[in-house]
């Protein structure tokens, strides 16, 4: 249990439940918050836009994540004919499921016996967070993005992912317009699940690549 | 030269393309050149030679577009598939293991150009 902290252990700098305080974010604004507020309070003083679409556009993004590709992959196991369509078009067909893309293109890559994708983006963090939302902090990395490209099989085991040998891996590094989501393979022993207990496998890092989905 | 298998995908890119000045299976090289200011192509692919995987589509040039021009005419952008023998030679953690990139038209030249 870990709040179950007996009475005489005070440690310096903890909360009354044992954790670390954390620093209150006092510090001056950096350059770029500075700028980011004067360009977006000027933008409403102007009435180019308002506080509440700021805000709408903000809940939109935050309302995105990453049980939405879940579901897209969940459905491409199920149905080949959807599968056909995700692989040729992936924007089309997440527009099919009622996503809205909102210009993000997409090009769904799928894992096979013979190839593992894993997708990184060297020069920024292009990542598809329209279907996803935000990425994890780790991805945008320096590490991640320097290392994904020259050792991913050293990566991906750090991830907890060990392929074979015979497994040729295939990096897609987001270099322009398009956004990479992989396809996992279903696993074995999920014959006869529907949809939605499928999906309840498929997480956000086996859409990058860096993991494969587990029956449990 | 370490060359990749690639099995173009049997459809046609969902993006209008002019069709540009490569297809599917061509062996490419990057240009080794450096653009001031924003560019889109990587570093560590500069010089090396791979194959068009498949055509994605026009697109309006992000050099031009860096600086509020339109871009326009959009050039051809590939996805560029290369070894990783070919990229990083011996310090390749497994040769066979391949990348796949997006490359605008204007950054690639065929693998026999002098």
């Amino acid at each position: 249990m870990p709040h179950d902290h007996h009475d005489h252990f005070h440690h310096e700098g903890m909360s009354p439940s044992g954790h670390p305080y954390r620093p209150d974010n006092d510090q001056p604004l950096t350059y770029w918050q500075r700028m980011e507020i004067a360009v977006r309070e000027l933008l409403v003083e102007k009435g180019v836009t308002t506080a509440a679409e700021i805000n709408a556009q903000i809940a939109k993004m935050d309302a995105r994540n990453p049980a939405m590709g879940a579901a897209v992959v969940a459905r491409a196991w199920d149905d080949p004919a959807f599968k056909a369509r995700l692989l040729a078009d992936g924007t089309a067909a997440i527009e099919e499921m009622g996503i809205e893309p909102d210009g993000l293109k997409l090009v769904v890559v799928e894992n096979t016996a013979e190839v593992h994708n894993v997708v990184v983006c060297t020069l920024c963090s292009c990542y598809p967070r329209n279907l996803l939302g935000l990425p994890p902090d780790w991805y945008k990395t320096r590490a991640y993005r320097s290392r994904t490209v020259k050792q991913p099989r050293a990566v991906l085991k750090e991830f907890g992912l060990d392929l074979p040998e015979d497994i040729r891996v295939q990096v897609h590094d987001s270099t322009a317009d398009m956004r990479y989501m992989v396809l996992p393979r279903r696993p074995e022993g999920t014959e006869g699940w529907d949809r939605e207990r499928l999906a309840g496998i498929v997480s956000r890092d086996c859409m990058i690549g860096v993991a494969v989905p587990q029956p449990s | 030269m370490s060359l990749p298998e690639v099995t173009p995908p049997p459809f046609a890119p969902p993006y209008p393309t002019r069709g540009g000045r490569f297809a599917p299976k061509d062996t490419v090289r990057v240009k080794k050149g450096a653009a001031p200011g924003h560019m889109r192509t990587p570093f560590y692919l500069r010089g090396r030679t791979g194959r068009i995987e498949r055509i994605c589509g026009d697109f309006p040039n992000p050099e031009e577009l860096a600086y509020r021009r339109d871009g326009r005419p959009a050039p051809t952008l590939y996805r560029v598939r290369f070894t990783m023998a070919e990229v990083w030679g011996d310090g390749a953690e497994r040769p066979a293991d391949t990348i796949d990139a997006e490359i605008f038209e204007h950054w690639l030249e065929a693998a026999d150009a002098p």
